[in-house]
């Protein structure tokens, strides 16, 4: 198991009730595609996220799957709403099985 | 007669250009990489300023002391608009990779990190993030002087097959087109930098290698005493530039 590489994550630590917020997530990744050359005429190996997932308390509220057409360093936004205080779990899983798991509590008023 | 006119065409264009104010390469960026740059989340090469964090404040090694053992981070604000500085223990101009090092190396017993790795320019992109908005101020001046000076000829020197020396682009040409890009000033005040080319965050001497290759010439050695003295006379040429690290370019 990979350590995880570095995760950038943006949620509001408080929400009221209903309301819409924005989600905001990054991880430090190559996300080669494969289909690239060294100096060498060697192929750089293929070494992808194959998904992205948010869940709160155990629910899915946003997936993703990624390809080889995803940039470097993935960055994803999208927006939740929330009726009660829990925490977020965010998941990549790469090309290898390796999860990189994070999570951000959520207060909501 | 052609070649003389041109040439004094040239040395014309120059004097224009020395004698304009030093502009940000952040003022020839397209809107929504100018956005990319100055956004405090999306920054991709705040992902490195991060790891810099991490490694800030942890140990390198069983039984060494961390950074933040000795400096709190808040005291590093306006220690990158110094350097590159003079350092009296090893008698010659280091930059702020290099004073990482000394510092790993002199006081926490650790191996110099590997010049262009990730983990030093992730302690330089730290380090530099803490002067974000100051300006650039080198001293060139005393002991400096020699490396500044040798900076200065290596900057104007003709090089490679090109036969371009950094001043032909970056000072008689600036402001001109090349390869659906505007030509800057060469500024580095936004360094270490996040480079799209590259997917990654990188130093001003990788980015000195770069520009010597495009020129058909032989890139000297990141972390080299030339590239140093190089690096000193373009920070100088920018001194009063606000540090904008890390900067997002293509």
């Amino acid at each position: 198991m990979q350590p995880s590489p570095n995760v950038r994550l943006r949620v509001p630590a408080q929400a009221k009730a209903g309301e819409v917020f924005e989600v905001r997530a990054m991880i430090m990744h190559p996300m080669e595609t494969g289909y690239r050359f060294d100096s060498q005429g060697t192929t750089i190996p293929i070494h992808i996220i194959r998904s992205f997932a948010c869940k709160f308390e155990g629910e899915t509220i946003f997936e993703a799957r990624f390809g080889t057409s995803v940039s470097a360093n993935p960055y994803l936004s999208f927006f939740a709403r929330l009726d009660r205080s829990g925490t977020l779990e965010f998941t990549w899983i790469d090309q290898d099985g390796d999860v990189y798991a994070h999570a951000a509590p959520v207060t909501v008023a | 007669m052609n070649r003389a006119a041109a040439a004094l065409a040239l040395a014309v264009a120059g004097l224009a250009a020395a004698a304009g104010a030093p502009r940000s390469g952040a003022s020839y960026l397209a809107p929504d990489l100018k956005a990319l740059q100055d956004d405090d989340f999306r920054n991709p090469g705040l992902l490195w300023v991060d790891q810099g964090r991490k490694l800030w404040s942890g140990a390198p090694g069983p039984g060494a002391k961390a950074c933040a053992g000795c400096h709190d981070a808040v005291a590093m604000r306006g220690v990158a608009a110094r350097y590159p500085a003079y350092d009296r223990a090893t008698r010659r101009v280091v930059n702020l990779e290099q004073r990482i090092n000394l510092c790993r190396t002199g006081r926490q017993h650790a191996p110099p990190l590997a010049y262009e790795s990730r983990d030093l320019i992730s302690l330089t992109a730290f380090v530099s993030r803490q002067s974000l908005g100051m300006p650039v101020q080198v001293t060139v001046d005393g002991p400096a002087r020699a490396s500044f000076e040798r900076g200065r000829a290596a900057y104007h020197q003709r090089i490679g097959q090109l036969d371009l020396a950094c001043a032909d682009c970056h000072e008689r040409s600036e402001g001109r087109r090349l390869h659906g890009e505007t030509i800057s000033q060469g500024q580095i005040n936004g360094f270490p930098v996040y480079r799209q080319l590259w997917d990654g965050a990188a130093s001003t001497h990788r980015m000195f290698a770069w520009c010597e290759t495009a020129v058909r010439a032989q890139p000297r050695a990141p972390g080299s005493q030339d590239y140093v003295d190089l690096e000193l006379y373009v920070r100088w040429r920018g001194q009063g530039l606000p540090v904008e690290t890390p900067a997002v370019r293509k």
